[in-house]
């Protein structure tokens, strides 16, 4: 192989010798042309101008409008192949409108290129002040737990000389046990006391005892309901602190009652 | 024959059932025994001079204070003789002239008052009061004689003979008739009621706080400062202390907020407030002192529930001494023993008066059940509780009721008319201080024990929760 190769490279490059012995033999010096004539100067006609570009109009309408409302652009040119408008509207054909939503005093430049030059318009949206914003909306206020439990919290009522739970007490208290439980996650420093009372015809002496039954049974049940006893005071203000003073079984029942209010 | 059998049981039931009506009517024994009280008559006292204007106040002053003793039957003016003394000078003895003839009866001729007129019928008084005033100086000055009717002579009758002076006006004439009154009511064994306090809850401030005035209303004083709710003194046996519960005040954050219920012990003198400690409790009320002082009974829920409780007077010592599943409250201690105690329990349904040992043993109900039963108090003497109850009336309507507690008869002593509660007895064992209310205000009264002699004490604001003590000694 290697000596195939060998003696194929000599083969060509004695052809290429062959080859520029050739060549040199039909060059042979030959007398210098004559200079070629001057190139004859004739007046060509001028290409045809091409037509200037015009912009026929560039309007903004209106051009004044508040914040937040639009104005339409609207333009004609004409003898242009390149139109764009700033202001980011780009490229845009010769004859067009454009909604325009401005939220400052804005001039939009159109500009034309074409063969026959430039031109460039200006239309300016004058954009004023709004008027002046309403009040923000009330401010979600902070409900303390305080507020949560005067506004939402529910007496628990008895019966004349009792401190059972009636049935609707049981409802009232189901509530509240719900609501000290969203009060006390929101509120970690809040504690509740839960004051019992009784109606004026009871004994003073008894009805402390008996506002004192009453504060622990509603108590009782709410630990039950899984509200922390440790959040929960009771004090007895037997008769001392009425809601009303008729003596009428209606106010009598209305001072019967276990009331929640936010303990120190 | 047979209806005639009948007839004859029908009668013998009758009267059979009319001896039992009889006999129990006569067990019902009141504090004030109208059968053996003394008759004393007073007749109407005239004034000399510028002193006569006041008289009127004079008489009405001195019949008052001696009718509302209870002590002495008040013989009605209406039966006095016509001819009345003014003075020991003006008795005469009658002239009894010495029959003519054998059968005739010795004649007696009047030469002017004499004490027969006024021992024997139609009067039948037993002493006599007389006398007059005159204006002296610018000054009342009553000349007073008390004679008991049964001796034979003026000179032996004499029990008082004495002159009081006061200023020549209507406070004079209540004055001088309060002070002879009370030299008449001692000659009787009457027991003083000068010197003694009643002690008293009054909102007039704005906020309940004890006060203490004289027993005639007089010279009310607040004793306490505290802005909350002061209420249910009781005062020491030597008048130098009193408790109360009250709601103790602290303010955070600018927030009020009132404690639990606490017993707070104070001086009726200084006003320094004494150390004592409260068991921890969501309610510790109605104090009371033992009879020896040494000692303060009261109501806790320190367990749960109001049970009666006795610790020293510093809050030490403590022990329970009830152990029921119901409210108990207002210990009282027999104050002549110091062994027995009255309390109020609602162990046996509506709350009843109890009785039972001070260490809470042998109790028994000394109500009937019937009715709802509040404010227990000993009679000094310890033969009577009074108490309140709603007897025959609406709960709350609460009337006031004496019992003798050996017979365990209730006496009803107010009638409706709003609400009579917490009875106290005066130092003389035939007074009671009580609330009234009527319609939206509550003022303290005196009565005697048997109901009669209702006087009006307070005025100003709401007065309950009267406790009547001795006075200091």
């Amino acid at each position: 192989m290697r000596l195939n190769h060998r003696t194929l490279s000599a083969a060509v490059f004695g052809v290429m010798l062959l080859l520029v012995a050739a060549g040199c033999k039909k060059k042979a010096p030959a007398p210098p042309p004559p200079p070629p004539p001057p190139p004859v100067k004739t007046e060509e006609p001028p290409p045809p101008k091409p037509q200037a570009v015009r912009i026929d109009n560039f309007t903004a309408d209106p051009t004044s409008i508040e914040r937040g409302q639009s104005s339409t652009l609207r333009w004609s040119v004409a003898n242009a192949t390149d139109i764009s408008i700033d202001q980011n509207l780009g490229t845009v054909p010769a004859n067009g409108t454009r909604q325009v939503f401005p939220s400052n005093t804005t001039t939009y430049t159109l500009t034309a290129r074409g063969p026959g030059g430039m031109a460039t318009r200006s239309a300016t949206v004058t954009v004023s002040a709004p008027a002046p914003p309403p009040p923000p909306p009330p401010k979600a206020p902070v409900v303390t737990g305080a507020e949560l439990l005067g506004r939402e919290a529910q007496d628990a009522y008895f019966d004349y000389d009792k401190s059972d739970i009636r049935d609707d007490a049981r409802q009232a208290l189901t509530r509240d046990a719900d609501l000290l439980k969203r009060i006390f996650q929101q509120d970690p420093a809040f504690n509740v006391v839960i004051e019992g009372h009784c109606d004026e015809r009871g004994s003073a002496e008894y009805n402390l005892g008996l506002g004192d039954r009453r504060a622990t049974s509603a108590k009782d049940f709410l630990v039950q309901l899984g509200v922390p006893a440790d959040r929960i005071r009771t004090i007895s203000y037997g008769k001392e602190r009425p809601v009303c003073t008729e003596a009428t079984e209606d106010c009598y029942q209305r001072n019967r009652r276990a009331h929640l209010a936010p303990a120190q | 024959m047979k209806s005639k059998i009948s007839l004859a049981l029908l009668v013998i039931l009758l009267v059979w059932t009319g001896a039992v009506l009889l006999l129990g009517q006569a067990n019902i024994t009141g504090v004030i025994q109208n059968s053996d009280k003394p008759a004393i008559a007073v007749p109407d006292f005239r004034g000399a001079g510028d002193a006569q204007k006041v008289m009127n106040t004079f008489n009405t002053t001195l019949w008052n204070e001696l009718d509302s003793s209870g002590i002495l039957k008040m013989v009605a003016k209406t039966v006095y003789p016509l001819q009345v003394p003014q003075q020991p000078a003006d008795f005469k003895p009658p002239t009894v002239t010495t029959p003519v003839t054998r059968n005739a009866q010795p004649q007696t001729i009047s030469n002017g008052p004499w004490l027969t007129d006024w021992s024997g019928p139609p009067v039948n008084a037993n002493d006599l009061a007389f006398g007059y005033a005159a204006a002296q100086d610018g000054r009342l000055v009553l000349f007073g004689w008390l004679y008991n009717l049964s001796q034979p002579t003026p000179q032996a009758a004499q029990l008082i003979g004495k002159t009081y002076t006061g200023p020549l006006d209507n406070a004079g004439a209540v004055q001088v008739a309060r002070e002879f009154a009370a030299d008449i009511l001692q000659q009787f064994g009457a027991q003083s009621l000068a010197g003694s306090k009643i002690f008293f809850v009054s909102d007039r401030t704005g906020n309940k706080e004890i006060w203490s005035m004289d027993y005639d209303g007089s010279n009310q004083k607040q004793l306490t400062h505290y802005n909350s709710i002061s209420s249910m003194p009781a005062v020491s046996p030597d008048g130098k202390l009193f408790a109360f519960t009250t709601y103790p005040v602290s303010v955070r954050n600018g927030h009020k907020f009132e404690g639990n219920p606490q017993i707070v012990i104070m001086s009726t003198e200084t006003g320094r407030k004494l150390t004592f400690y409260n068991p921890v409790s969501s309610n510790v009320e109605t104090a009371e002192f033992s009879p020896d002082g040494q000692h303060l009974f009261f109501a806790s829920a320190f367990d749960g529930i109001a049970q009666i409780c006795e610790s020293n007077l510093q809050g030490g010592d403590f022990q329970r001494i009830s152990h029921n599943q119901a409210i108990e409250v207002s210990p009282k201690i027999n104050p002549k023993t110091g062994r027995e105690m009255l309390f109020i329990s609602g162990r046996s349904g509506r709350e009843q008066l109890w009785l039972s040992n001070v260490d809470g043993s042998g109790a028994e109900m000394l109500t009937d059940g019937s009715q709802y039963v509040a404010n227990p108090a000993w009679s000094p003497n310890a033969q009577f509780v009074a108490y309140a109850a709603t007897g025959g009336y609406e709960p709350g309507n609460y009337n006031i009721f004496i019992m003798d507690i050996a017979k365990r008869v209730p006496i009803q002593l107010t009638h409706g008319n709003g609400r009579n509660e917490n009875p106290t007895w005066g130092p003389d064992g035939v007074h009671i201080a009580f609330s009234i209310k009527r319609g939206s205000s509550t003022q303290i009264y005196t009565m005697l024990a048997d109901g009669t002699h209702i006087q009006q004490l307070t005025t100003q604001g709401n007065n309950i929760q009267p406790v009547w003590a001795k006075g200091i000694n």
